[in-house]
């Protein structure tokens, strides 16, 4: 069982926030945000190839990966990252190489619930609604088929 | 693709405004002429004339030609396009997070401690 994604996209504000709940400590939470080789199995859908250039993940460090579907074709994904506080808070740039110069700027709150329970809270801000939904859009297409089958495989009752 | 994304961003910069989206409120439980959509809004009918060409302009509503009532209907085909990319996006957001928690399951169970009892 996997908890719920809350997900919301304010109609005319340019915002995307969401909100999940992980049954783990947020020090292990933290810890799969922050290790390269860890959020290599995470970040990038499965289908995908994940080439992670570098991820630095501390205040005034940058990372730099790049997707590469079935079909060749690769998506690269670069930022800053401006403030990271251990097991508590995080905010990075965000930019999609298929969306140039259009960069968002993403805040990660790591809560701890309690009893090795962890919320993480996001939310991101895009220069502005037309910039939110053309990355979202855009940077969303290598992951879809991913999505759907997990979807399936959800519904199947599989474990994922 | 870029046409698509060109009529997304036109769709909804068109539902940008709140006049527009409560005739697509209105919309949504039957077709209605512009006096019947003008009514419950402050404004002249001309401007909800102007509001009704944006949304037509959108592909969001059709006037029927026939008889002198010119109904709007509302594009229920479009307004689900409008949804899609958000959809994805949960999708896609989902399926990393449900990677993220096999990760740390991998992790928890690698260094033989159960997930809910380690704190």
């Amino acid at each position: 069982m996997s908890n719920a994604l809350k997900l919301t996209v304010p109609e005319g504000l340019p915002f995307i926030d969401f909100e999940r709940d992980f049954d783990f400590p947020v020090a292990e939470v933290f810890r799969a945000h922050k290790e390269p080789e860890l959020v290599a199995q995470w970040l990038g859908p499965r289908r995908l190839t994940i080439d992670v250039d570098h991820y630095d993940f501390r205040t005034g460090g940058s990372y730099r990966y790049t997707h590469t579907g079935p079909d060749g074709v690769a998506h690269l994904f670069s930022g800053v990252f401006h403030t990271v506080r251990e097991n508590d808070f995080a905010i990075q740039t965000f930019e999609y190489g298929g969306y140039p110069d259009v960069v968002s700027i993403e805040s990660m709150t790591f809560v701890d619930l309690g009893g090795g329970r962890t919320r993480l809270i996001a939310h991101a801000v895009y220069p502005s609604m037309e910039a939110r939904d053309g990355m979202a859009q855009s940077g969303m297409e290598g992951g879809l088929t991913e999505a759907y089958e997990r979807l399936e495989e959800l519904l199947a009752g599989a474990k994922v | 693709m870029a046409d698509d994304d060109e009529h997304l961003d036109t769709a909804f910069l068109a539902l940008a405004d709140p006049v527009r989206r409560r005739i697509i409120a209105r919309l949504s439980r039957g077709p209605a002429t512009v006096n019947e959509l003008a009514e419950p809004f402050a404004i002249t009918k001309q401007a909800v004339s102007k509001h009704i060409q944006v949304l037509e302009q959108a592909g969001l509503v059709t006037r029927t030609r026939d008889a002198q009532r010119r109904p709007v209907h509302l594009n229920p085909a479009r307004l689900e396009a409008l949804t899609a990319w958000i959809d994805q996006y949960r999708l896609v957001r989902e399926g990393q997070f449900r990677s993220l928690d096999a990760v740390l399951q991998s992790q928890a169970a690698a260094r033989g401690t159960q997930a809910k009892d380690s704190s």
